[in-house]
């Protein structure tokens, strides 16, 4: 595949289609990948790479492309291709300054997973059948590829890309995905026995941010917790509740257009599980407004921007109208 | 060498416990390690490292400076120090027992920040020798020996004693305090762990990476270089290396109105962050180029122009493992070096 | 335990003196009565209202003065609103002093000084003026150049014509933007003026005011024959701490709040060009 994707990108870059091309750069190991923008053949020969690591998702990195001069590349998996019509129906991308190209996605390897098997000193990783070789400065080790499949893919959600200008490879079809089975978990739980465990997870922040510089739904151009003027913006908790205050807002703030990429939790340096937060508020919002998946066009109306009469609760302002 | 059997390490923690606070890198649920206070039962990581490092012990993340009580026109100061219990941080890797020492070359220097120093004399460092590096290590770059590490004590284990060693007399005196629980043994078995530790160090993939190039010496040449734009193209701007690097110091310092009176509070920062330079009429750093550029630039040229030619830096890996977009110190090296 | 530098001392503003529409300027002395602490001209003080914020002030008074400190602040942000806001008696939090000083006892003795401001840049210029005022002695020919927007944005217009002017062996050049009722004076913006004056090229200058004026003044010194060596000025940067530990104001590898803020420009020229 990631041959390829080198040659059709070399091929729009010398039809004059494209000027650049969004990917992903190999780095030091088998699985440090840098997203990166390309310009000539050159550069994509030395050092494209598109493998079993290339998890992150270069959507919200349009937003300022697509603001640039010329036509970018984007090479989209089918979660990215989610997020990125999400931005066109936001207005934050420029549709027609980018060039995509949907590529099979995942699922994708999460190098943490390798780790935590007492694997280390890694100096490459080869998928045999579903077996991952894996050679180490102690030796050969190998484990089953799915247990090191990156959380957000091992739910995988669809295979189906939702917005492009041209398919690479066959294209595949929403899943019936398992992601609401944890969300569940957590709502047959009491009232403390979640509080605590959103306690305990949320402790561990570090407040670095990744999760939100990261989120293709956190596009504002300064961030409300970025903002002295702002009565709540703080780079340390007063006290400690405040870091739970941080997600929960946040998960707030990006309901009804998160479209579930999972890439809060894959960044996360201290693997606090973001994403249920955002698919609590999915799963709620597909059982009160009907189902409902945000990015999956660009033109309709979201359920939360959107006011109907027969909106499920009881609405005030209708109400009050009536009377 | 003194020496306890590795089966007895709970009875060691025990022992340390019984007198001062001890806290030991342990697992967390999700498999990732963490310094923890330690409780009856708790057991000691296998784990390379940890993913905060242990400057918290010393520089935590969050700290009260002082409190102000407000009344009308007048401002009362309430020093709300006190000072620290002792306590004991064991396993501390060679990379973190050498962020200490750089740490103290700016806590420690004039003005002495009291608050740090009074963790770091209440605090007894004891290391614990790597047997089993990772890809992602690269502390012999700063002259660092995983097999030997420094802090105020050193653990080395042999698979199936853990041999301790005091460096300094405060290191002497934890060894006192569990004395009774030593007994002399033969070193031969772990120094062939060692020599074998080290072979392993030399065939890691960063080996070769030295500081050869970097210096104060080097200031407006890699500040000028044409490689920051497309090394910082793709930073997301986040805290994430800055948080997690036992090297990393810069700290922002706020007030918080409890209600009853305001906190001064001083907080990590991270240069990476928009608004670290930002003042009420501009900011020097308005792209995210000058703020990562500033980060390596300290580590790699301005720490070691102030500081006798020491790099900020102790080649932990943690960056490299944690960064969102896998962007971190040794791909700038590379990128940047000018032979 | 030691007094740390962070833990600040409490000042009580005991005068507040409306200098321009957007400058006031403030005087502070400890609750005791006499100064918080001592200074040199060009240092620096960390002013507060807990809850409000923090920031560094250039030390306006001259440390020959022995019964309080001054700091000319400008309305510019959070802070600075709320001490505009504020009324006689108030106390503040204060910590310091920061800094380097201008070399008054060192490089600058004997000289024949220049001073160029700009704006609010008269303020860390004055405290050397006075000093030096109060120490006539010691130096050689004293002349300002300052400069504003309006004859209203004169900071210390009062001290400037009734002390300065009538000081022997100053002379006074004030110069604003663009013509007004009630001033007969010099028309023009200050790097032009200073071209026009034709200074001789002898004197130390020492240079404060908005980076524009001091970049086109700069130039035109250079022209004139000054050398870099011979030319001062202060910098500012934002600060947390004011002991170059907290990592926000540096230039290349000096920290304004400790290695500065007093700079000389051949120093400056060194350092990679961030400020």
């Amino acid at each position: 595949m990631q041959e390829a994707m080198i040659n059709k990108a070399k091929q729009l870059l010398a039809d004059g289609v494209v000027d650049r091309v969004i990917g992903w750069k190999r780095g030091e190991f088998a699985y440090d990948i840098t997203p990166a923008v390309f310009t000539s053949a050159e550069e994509l020969d030395e050092s494209f790479v598109y493998d079993d690591f290339t998890a992150a998702n270069v959507s919200k990195y349009l937003v300022k492309e697509s603001r640039k001069d010329g036509k970018v590349l984007a090479f989209l998996k089918p979660c990215d291709t989610y997020s990125f019509n999400q931005l066109v129906k936001e207005h934050r991308v420029v549709r027609e300054n980018v060039y995509i190209v949907g590529i099979p996605g995942g699922p994708k390897l999460d190098a943490e997973k390798i780790k935590a098997k007492g694997i280390t000193g890694i100096l490459s990783v080869k998928n045999e059948n579903y077996t991952l070789k894996i050679e180490t400065v102690y030796g050969e080790e190998s484990m089953p590829f799915y247990e090191a499949v990156l959380d957000k893919c091992a739910s995988c959600k669809s295979k189906k890309h939702v917005i492009y200008d041209e398919l690479m490879g066959e294209e595949g079809d929403v899943l019936d995905s398992n992601r609401f089975d944890m969300v569940e978990k957590l709502e047959n739980m009491t009232a403390q026995e979640r509080y605590d465990f959103w306690r305990e997870q949320l402790s561990k922040c570090i407040r670095c941010n990744a999760c939100r510089n990261v989120c293709p739904a956190c596009t504002c151009e300064k961030c409300v917790f970025d903002n002295p003027d702002s009565g709540i913006e703080n780079k340390a908790p007063a006290d400690s509740f405040e870091e739970n205050m941080f997600h929960i807002i946040r998960a707030f703030h990006v309901a009804g257009r998160c479209t579930d990429c999972g890439e809060c939790s894959r960044v996360c340096p201290q693997n606090i599980p973001l994403h249920l937060l955002n698919r609590k508020f999915i799963k709620d919002i597909n059982a009160f407004y009907g189902e409902y998946q945000a990015g999956e066009d660009a033109v309709s109306r979201a359920p939360l921007n959107e006011y109907k009469q027969n909106d499920c609760e009881a609405n005030i302002v209708h109400e009050r109208g009536v009377e | 060498m003194l020496k306890i059997s590795l089966d007895k390490l709970d009875k060691l923690f025990e022992a340390i416990s019984a007198t001062k606070t001890l806290y030991i890198p342990t697992d967390r649920e999700d498999g990732a390690a963490e310094y923890r206070k330690y409780e009856s039962g708790m057991k000691l990581s296998s784990a390379l490292n940890t993913v905060r490092s242990a400057k918290d012990f010393f520089f935590p993340q969050t700290e009260n400076l002082v409190d102000f009580k407000m009344d009308g026109k007048n401002i009362e100061v309430i020093d709300v120090r006190e000072e620290s219990e002792d306590f004991v941080i064991f396993g501390v890797r060679a990379c973190d027992a050498r962020s200490f020492t750089i740490l103290d070359k700016v806590f420690l220097a004039e003005p002495v920040d009291s608050y740090y120093k009074n963790r770091r004399d209440h605090g007894t460092v004891v290391a614990m020798a790597c047997t089993r590096p990772a890809e992602t290590c690269f502390c012999g770059t700063f002259g660092i020996d995983a097999a030997a590490p420094e802090g105020d004590a050193a653990c080395y284990s042999d698979g199936e004693s853990l041999f301790i060693e005091a460096h300094n007399e405060k290191g002497q005196q934890f060894i006192d305090s569990i004395a009774s629980l030593l007994k002399d043994g033969d070193t031969s078995k772990l120094e062939e762990v060692r020599a074998k530790t080290r072979e392993i160090l030399k065939k890691l993939p960063l080996a070769k990476l030295t500081t050869d190039n970097f210096g104060g010496d080097k200031l407006n040449e890699y500040f000028n270089s044409d490689k920051w734009g497309e090394l910082s193209e793709s930073c997301l701007g986040c805290g994430t290396c800055t948080f997690v690097c036992p090297t990393c110091q810069c700290y922002d310092i706020k007030d918080f109105n409890t209600g009853h009176g305001i906190k001064r509070f001083r907080c990590w920062d991270s240069c990476m962050y928009s608004d670290f330079t930002k003042m009420a009429h501009g900011n020097p750093r308005l792209t995210q180029l000058e703020r990562f550029r500033q980060r390596f630039m300290h580590k790699l040229v301005y720490f070691p122009a102030n500081n006798n030619g020491e790099f900020g830096c102790v080649g932990c890996g943690r960056c490299l493992a944690k960064c969102p977009i896998s962007m971190n110190i040794v791909k700038v090296m590379k990128a940047l070096e000018v032979k | 335990m030691n007094n740390d530098t962070l833990i600040p001392y409490i000042g009580v503003v005991t005068d507040i003196r409306q200098d321009t529409p957007d400058v006031k300027t403030f005087r502070v002395v400890s609750p005791e009565g006499g100064k918080v602490f001592e200074h040199m001209p060009g240092q620096c003080a960390m002013l507060s209202i807990p809850g409000v914020g923090e920031a560094m002030f250039s030390i306006t008074s001259s440390p020959t003065n022995r019964e309080f400190m001054e700091f000319s602040i400008k309305k510019c942000g959070c802070l600075t609103t709320w001490l505009h806001a504020m009324d006689v008696g108030q106390q503040i939090t204060i910590r310091g002093p920061y800094g380097n000083a201008f070399p008054v006892e060192t490089e600058l003795k004997g000289k024949d000084l220049l001073f160029i401001a700009g704006g609010i840049g008269l303020a860390p210029l004055r405290s050397v003026i006075n000093y030096v005022r109060d120490n006539r002695s010691n130096y050689g020919d004293v002349q300002v150049i300052y400069g504003s927007r309006s004859k209203d944005d004169l900071v210390d217009y009062q001290e400037i014509i009734d002390e300065w002017m009538n000081d022997d062996g100053i002379e006074v050049n004030l110069t604003i933007d663009n013509p007004q009722e009630g001033w007969d004076g010099h028309v023009g913006f200050v790097p032009n003026y200073v071209k026009e004056l034709d200074p001789s090229i002898n004197k130390t200058v020492l240079i404060c005011g908005p980076p524009i004026m001091i970049k086109f003044t700069l130039a035109g010194l250079k022209e004139l024959g000054f050398k870099e060596t011979q030319v001062y000025t202060t910098m500012e940067l934002r600060m947390k701490c004011g002991v170059g530990k907290c990592g926000r104001c540096n230039i290349g590898n000096k920290y304004v709040c400790k290695d500065g803020p007093v700079f000389r420009f051949d120093q400056l020229g060194e350092l990679p060009d961030e400020y």
